[in-house]
């Protein structure tokens, strides 16, 4: 397919523009020396090309998309119409606030609500994403132990099965990364951990239920033992979804937690953006927290100061706000046991054909371990996620957590019906009969996608990142 | 002295520090290492770089304290050497001050076993 710049032919545009009535005038500042490389298309040509792209997408509203750890919800379209209300789409954050207390009035209630779903005493919705939460949260602990004169704390602790973001935004703010081992049941291996923490222990940073979908039993002892060490505890929020109204990570002995509103409170995930990772904390991080705090109003003297501009991607918290609204909190409640419903489901189904990681009841997610088809049958996660694409279906997260080498992990969220967790399963076990048999290969799948198996060593080694005129 | 290992899989081989055999297994294409310079002080049992591969970006550590006096700038173009002869392909040379943990290779060989 021919790129939107190879289709370009000089003179051609998608848009007629009004004849010019004010002088010509010349930047006597601008810099550029010759003219954008941009492509000149016409209107139905340019059309044609964006309706080709969006049919090669593949998206939540195409199938099932069981991507683990992501949580990609289905984005209810209730949420799209609210957005779009003129009252919030045609404001502006430097607008009077007599003229905005719509938008001051959501925001307030968002926070208050995110709250009461996490057990935290203040909110800001300013981080952009997930994690720049993370590193707005360890700024807050390190801000802590700074006030305190406690300027030895510099190691964070983090689980061996932790998303890569953890010791990465820890390390932004300074800390040494300090890693804690899994036990055989996936949890935190308490005597690791006690040999670990120490005087310079800062944190520690935790996802529960986390990475392998498992609930930590010791979560109390392990708070304690940090809190014990004089460090503070937080939570990456990645995996909320499968506790709201359950419990809280407040009521678990966490000082700090992030949110995802584009997974747990199904905000679309986008291309990338924009996001939006609120950042709750206790009373004794409160004086930290960066500014304008909207609302109930903590003492912020110490504030770490602004980490986005205004109050955040409001269109996203206003996303999340209305799913909030929708579900009310027993929906929300609800909601979460029916993720770990569907994932224990699918689970047992996929069990009859496949090994999980670790044999367990798990919440919202599961790992399958596929290295007895890689050893035996020389069939990896890999081939059994390109082989999936050709069934219609979504791959799940590979090779994640990194602690199991073949692993496959689902997570099929809550909305998914009974019969597509069926169908899902009767199509994995059509890939296992097919990865058994020596006569299938399915080394080159996918083969009904219009791009077949990429070339990912080549991709990665050779990488062009911008289009290459001929 | 023979060849002997850290339980995080890397190997020191007189001055020579790379990653086991296992190890690239494990990560599969390796796509980019990041060295480090000469000069740099590396500790045993931590870390002094990171191999990136399609699956994974790993952290590579010490199996010795000391100083780095060459790189192998090879790994910049080819770091897929450390795929097909991970023996060979070195990472850093280090002037040894003192070594970590480290086990003989028939006993890293009872580890992966």
């Amino acid at each position: 397919m021919k790129l939107v710049f190879e289709q370009s032919v000089q003179g051609r545009m998608a848009i007629t523009l009004p004849a010019s009535n004010v002088p010509s005038y010349t930047l006597q500042c601008a810099t550029r020396k010759t003219q954008a490389d941009l492509s000149e298309i016409s209107e139905i040509d340019l059309v044609r090309h964006y309706t080709r792209l969006g049919k090669q997408v593949y998206g939540v509203d195409n199938g099932f998309y069981p991507l683990g750890s992501c949580t990609m919800k289905y984005n209810p379209r209730l949420n799209e119409q609210v957005v779009e209300l003129e009252g919030f789409n045609n404001v502006h954050p430097t607008q009077c606030p007599c003229e905005t207390k719509g938008t001051i009035e959501v925001m307030t209630n968002m926070q208050q609500d995110l709250c009461a779903i996490t057990g935290m005493d203040y909110v800001t919705l300013q981080p952009a994403a997930g994690a720049h939460g993370e590193f707005c949260g360890m700024l807050l602990i390190k801000k802590y132990h700074q006030s305190r004169g406690d300027t030895l704390r510099k190691k964070i602790i983090v689980p061996d099965s932790a998303h890569g973001t953890n010791p990465a935004s820890a390390n932004m703010c300074g800390f040494e990364i300090v890693t804690v081992s899994s036990n055989k049941e996936g949890g935190v291996d308490i005597d690791n951990l006690k040999q670990i923490v120490g005087p310079d222990t800062a944190g520690l940073m935790l996802t529960n239920p986390n990475t392998l979908g498992l609930f930590d039993k010791n979560i109390l002892s392990i708070t304690r033992i940090i809190h014990d060490a004089g460090g503070l505890c937080y939570y990456d929020g990645a995996n909320l979804n499968a506790i709201m109204g359950m419990c809280r990570p407040g009521d678990m002995g966490f000082d700090c937690v992030h949110l995802n509103i584009h997974k747990t409170f199904s905000a679309p995930h986008g291309g990338g953006g924009p996001g939006s990772g609120p950042v709750g904390c206790k009373q004794m991080l409160a004086k930290f927290l960066p500014t304008p705090i909207i609302g109930k109003q903590p003492t912020v003297e110490y504030s770490l100061g602004k980490v986005k501009s205004y109050c955040g991607n409001f269109p996203v918290i206003l996303r999340g706000y209305t799913y909030i609204k929708t579900l009310g909190s027993s929906g929300l409640k609800q909601a979460s046991q029916l993720a770990v419903l569907n994932a224990n489901y699918l689970r047992i189904l996929l069990q009859q054909d496949y090994t999980t990681a670790i044999d367990r009841i798990c919440m919202h997610e599961f790992v399958l371990d596929v290295k007895d088809y890689h050893d035996n049958y020389s069939t990896s996660a890999l081939d059994i996620s390109k082989t999936m694409i050709d069934y219609g279906m979504h791959p799940p997260t590979m090779y994640f957590p990194l602690i199991v080498h073949e692993a496959l992990m689902f997570e099929p969220t809550e909305t998914e019906s009974k019969q597509t967790l069926e169908e899902v399963a009767e199509i994995m076990h059509k890939i296992s009969i097919r990865a058994k048999d020596s006569q299938d290969d399915l080394h080159a799948s996918p083969v009904t996608t219009p791009i077949g198996r990429v070339d990912e060593v080549k991709a990665a080694r050779q990488p062009i990142l911008k289009y290459q005129p001929q | 002295m023979s060849i002997r290992f850290l339980k995080t899989h890397e190997w020191l081989n007189g001055n020579k520090v790379g990653i086991s055999n296992y190890a690239q297994d494990q990560l599969g294409d390796i796509v980019y290492v990041s060295l480090p310079q000469v000069g740099d002080k590396v500790y045993a049992g931590k870390s002094f770089c990171e191999v990136e591969s399609v699956k994974a970006v790993s952290e590579v550590n010490s199996p010795v304290t000391g100083t780095v006096v060459a790189v192998n700038e090879a790994l910049n173009d080819k770091p897929e050497f450390i795929n097909s002869n991970p023996y060979d392909a070195w990472i850093i040379e280090v002037e040894i001050e003192s070594e970590g943990e480290l086990l003989s290779q028939a006993d890293y060989d009872k580890l992966i076993a």
